[in-house]
């Protein structure tokens, strides 16, 4: 396997300093940076090939305004699930519970709002406090009983599907207050105008890009004055304009539907506070250390107990976070909602390269599985297709891709 | 001409970029045992792998005579067919099946309309455990069994396929000396029965004592073969095949000035998980800053269960007795506070316990001592990156950045990694467990050198090892361990392998 040495430019001057050097060091060498970025380059191939593949099949109708701004709306709490279970993931376990979870968070806040006449933010906290409750009880068992997470969650989806009937007496319970429908159908537009499009919008965009940049250059910066390996500045630049125009592309596509969707919002935050919380803090790294090798990491001082505890209660978090957001999309609460959740969820994880096995997978990694799920079901439903039909593409989708993940380790391994 | 059983000639096995195997030729006699020695990464398990078929006929060049005909094998089973069985390291025995399920696997004594023929099964079962040596019930589980016999089970196993040729990968690896010794001797008498055995090992020892024959191979490239019945081939005439050069002394020169106490362990007791005996009785030792102390006892005495009971309690229960540091009493109650007094402990078995193999080398240097690179719970991941790279040129950890994933490294570096680990939490006392096991001459050598740094450097070190020349080699005391009590402490001078051996086969009576 290549593997990337110290960039002999960034060795060769270590007198200069840094923000200077990072204008003109690094490798731009293709084979080096695609070897390295293997895995993680192949899913966003993957999801380009799949977004043109809809966009030529549906003549350009999937990316219309109007459609991103569905999809974005449509899937945002899959996507939110995904964040949790790649974290359960990553640390060796599984959460079958997730649907149901969120079907019982929804109708807690359902009855708190609609039944008993709170204002929309008791609900909002109600169903986050039994969310917290639900990922304890899963906790408890998995981390201080010692149960497989698997058996542990599967009697959580009985229990609480069953816990959300007596919660609804088995009727649906309709409709929110405005302000809680706002959550998920709401839009943050005209606050400054804009001539056909809404200028708002494109301005959260250009932030969300100058932030990337300046965030993306601020890591340059610091790996070089640590001489590690940097792509050459022109690449570096590349990547950059890339990302903006992308970011700017899609900002613009919703500028000129309907604005910016207020749980966009809410994603986008959490995605940014997943991804720091599982590459850069403690706990984060004892996730993968549990998942990778559990004896090794209880033998190097990692209380396992209490990051799977916590592993459990954040997914319990989540998945309350996705009910209020199903819920207000669906402007009520059902007996059945978030029926098979959980198994998107943990299709985009394993899409998005985490393993059966635990202790690899990335927040980022997951979110583009689960847009590359969104994008397909999407897609299908723009053309008419079929509902078996789309249930067998999204399952041999699911298949492909880890298939693709095992054929490239095997290759690795026997590259040695 | 000499009766060859087998000759393989110029074999060349290349992986994308790496050549394995170059014109490696090896030749044995029918009815000899015939050993294989090289370091890691000569190229022996890639030459069994060949020989196999684990390596399809076509992935390689070179051709092969089996019994004077040239053979082309697709897989495992096609040299199995032909007589040819191998016994890898790492057992492949189901652990809930019986004995006789196990050595009948895949190769089932059937009856009538297929069904297995349960009573055939058992009594052939019965009759190859007796052709070596087992008294054991054919139909107990082999989870029930210890390493030693479970090793019987795979010989018996291969005995069922009319074998010809056995090949042993490591067979003593993992087995105390008695076992070891007992399995050297079923060696000598299945060559008496006329069965060739192919022997590959690390124990030199092992190796003078009962190969007929022996193949050194390094990098791959067969260096010599050398016929060891006159006795005039000594472990270091080996070792020179082995890696080119002569080893001065197998282990680095230190001057030994022990300083003041580091950890003491007074009164120690504890008891098995799950059984109702203990393992650890009363023990009571104490380690000095500068000195490495040695303990020595034979499997079961006891030995990983006290490193591990004081790092934390990571085994037993009822564990009992007083842990001081710099004479001052401290609790480890968990291996977080075990790690903040101080103590390491590195342990024998570093793929299942050491390391996250699916790692790369930075985060598996890190991951002891992690919340030193991080504040308020955010990891300086640059300087993390710094540290493994200072590790990586300390221990000198071959590996092409601190990004390689661990799996794919040696033994040797393997262990380099599993010692910066530990140093990083800059500890004050290493308590290494089996330091060198299964890692090559050179390799072994650049750990005691690395463990002879540390000493001077003012750590304690107390070292875990079945191997008696390696205690008396790089030890200051040695104190010996036998059915979970200390049955004695001894200064280097005063040691031999005669007195240890005797003190931890001392009071083997199993303590209450």
């Amino acid at each position: 396997m290549t593997s990337t040495k110290p960039s002999s430019a960034a060795k060769g001057a270590p007198a200069e300093s840094a923000p200077a050097a990072a204008l003109h060091v690094g490798t731009s060498d293709p084979r080096t940076l695609i070897m390295n970025n293997l895995r993680q380059s192949g899913i966003f191939v993957a999801l380009v090939v799949i977004v043109a593949l809809f966009a030529f099949l549906t003549d350009g109708l999937s990316l219309s305004p109007g459609n991103i701004t569905n999809i974005v709306l449509q899937y945002s709490y899959i996507l939110v699930l995904a964040i949790g279970m790649v974290i359960v993931i990553i640390g060796g376990h599984i959460d079958l519970s997730v649907g149901s979870v969120v079907a019982l968070t929804g109708a807690v806040s359902a009855v708190v709002v609609i039944r008993q006449g709170q204002p929309w933010w008791v609900g909002v906290i109600a169903a986050v406090a039994v969310g917290l409750a639900v990922g304890a009880w899963h906790g408890f068992w998995v981390a201080y009983v010692g149960i497989p997470a698997f058996i542990v969650t599967l009697a959580g989806m009985l229990l609480f599907r069953g816990l959300t009937l007596r919660v609804l007496d088995n009727i649906s319970l309709s409709p929110f207050p405005t302000e809680y429908n706002q959550i998920a159908a709401g839009f943050l537009n005209g606050l400054i105008g804009g001539d056909g499009y809404d200028a708002f919008t494109l301005l959260i965009g250009g932030i969300a890009v100058a932030g990337y940049v300046v965030s993306g250059f601020r890591t340059r910066v610091a790996r070089i004055r640590y001489q590690q390996p940097v792509e050459s500045f022109a690449l570096f630049v590349a990547r950059m304009a890339l990302v903006g125009a992308v970011v700017m592309w899609f900002a613009w596509q919703l500028a000129n539907a309907r604005g910016l969707p207020i749980v966009l919002i809410i994603l986008a935050a959490l995605v940014l506070v997943y991804g720091l919380l599982t590459r850069r803090t403690v706990f984060g790294r004892q996730v993968y250390a549990i998942g990778g090798n559990l004896s090794a990491a209880m033998l190097s001082g990692v209380k396992v107990r209490t990051v799977n505890f916590w592993i459990f209660v954040n997914m319990g978090f989540l998945s309350a976070v996705a009910g209020i957001i199903f819920s207000s999309r669906s402007n009520g609460a059902q007996p059945a909602a978030g029926n098979m959740f959980e198994l998107d969820a943990i299709a985009a994880a394993f899409i998005g390269g985490a393993a059966v096995t635990g202790g690899v997978g990335t927040v980022v990694g997951a979110m583009v599985g689960g847009l590359i799920m969104a994008v397909m079901s999407n897609g299908m439903q723009l053309m008419g297709v079929d509902q078996s039909m789309q249930s067998v593409v999204k399952g041999l989708v699911l298949l492909v891709a880890v298939a693709f993940d095992v054929y490239n380790k095997r290759r690795a391994g026997a590259a040695r | 001409m000499d009766d060859n059983i087998l000759e393989m000639r110029r074999i060349t096995k290349t992986f994308p970029g790496v050549a394995a195997l170059q014109d490696v030729t090896l030749a044995v006699r029918r009815g000899e045992i015939h050993a294989i020695c090289g370091e890691n990464g000569a190229g022996k398990s890639t030459l069994m792998k060949v020989l196999s078929g684990v390596y399809p006929s076509g992935s390689y060049e070179g051709e092969i005579l089996f019994d004077g005909k040239p053979v082309d094998f697709r897989g495992i089973r096609d040299s199995e067919s032909h007589g040819i069985v191998i016994i890898h390291q790492e057992l492949a025995l189901v652990p809930y099946l019986s004995i006789a399920e196990n050595i009948f696997l895949g190769n089932e004594r059937r009856g009538r309309g297929g069904l297995i023929d349960w009573n055939r099964t058992n009594a052939d079962a019965a009759k190859l455990l007796a052709s070596v040596g087992l008294h054991e019930n054919p139909v107990t589980p082999v989870v029930q069994l210890g390493v030693g016999k479970q090793q019987l089970v795979e010989i018996a196993k291969a005995l069922s396929k009319e074998v010809k040729l056995l090949i042993l990968d490591e067979p003593t690896a993992a087995l105390n000396d008695i076992d070891s010794a007992h399995l050297l001797d079923l060696m000598r008498r299945l060559r008496d029965q006329g069965i060739t055995c192919i022997m590959i090992s690390h124990k030199l020892n092992e190796i003078t004592s009962i190969a007929d024959s022996t193949t050194v191979l390094r990098d791959g490239r067969t260096v010599e073969r050398l016929e060891m019945g006159s006795g005039e081939v000594t472990q270091e005439r080996i070792i020179r095949g082995m890696v080119g050069r002569d080893l001065d002394s197998f282990y680095p020169d230190r001057v030994s000035v022990p300083g003041a106490e580091v950890l003491r362990i007074e009164d120690w007791t504890v008891r098995h998980p799950t059984q109702d005996r203990l393992v650890v009785d009363g023990a009571t030792l104490d380690v000095r800053a500068g000195e490495v102390v040695g303990i020595a006892g034979l499997m079961g005495a006891g030995r990983t269960e006290l490193a591990m009971s004081v790092f934390g309690r990571s085994y037993g229960r009822d564990i009992s007795g007083r842990l001081y540091m710099h004479g001052r009493e401290i609790k480890a109650r968990s291996v977080a506070e075990a790690i903040s007094n101080g103590i390491a402990y590195a342990t024998e078995d570093r793929k299942r316990f050491g390391l996250n193999l699916i790692e790369d080398i930075r985060r598996n240097v890190s991951s002891a001592g992690l919340r030193k690179l991080a504040r308020f719970g955010w990891v300086h991941d640059n300087e993390e990156t710094r540290v493994a790279e200072t590790s990586r040129r300390d221990m000198n950890i071959k590996a092409p950045s601190v990004m390689s994933v661990v799996g794919k490294l040696s033994g040797g570096n393997q262990q380099k990694v599993v010692l910066s680990k530990w140093l990083f939490t800059d500890p004050d006392v290493l308590i290494l467990d089996e330091p060198t096991r299964g890692i090559d001459v050179g390799a072994k050598f650049e750990i005691y050198t690395i463990i002879n740094r540390l000493v001077a450097d003012g750590k304690a070190v107390v070292m875990i090892s079945s191997e008696l020349p390696e205690l008396l080699g790089m030890c200051d005391r040695i104190y010996t361990l036998s059915g979970g009590r200390i049955t004695g402490v001894l200064p280097v001078a005063e040691a031999t392998q005669e007195r240890l051996m005797e003190l931890m086969a001392k009071d083997k009576e199993p303590v209450r």
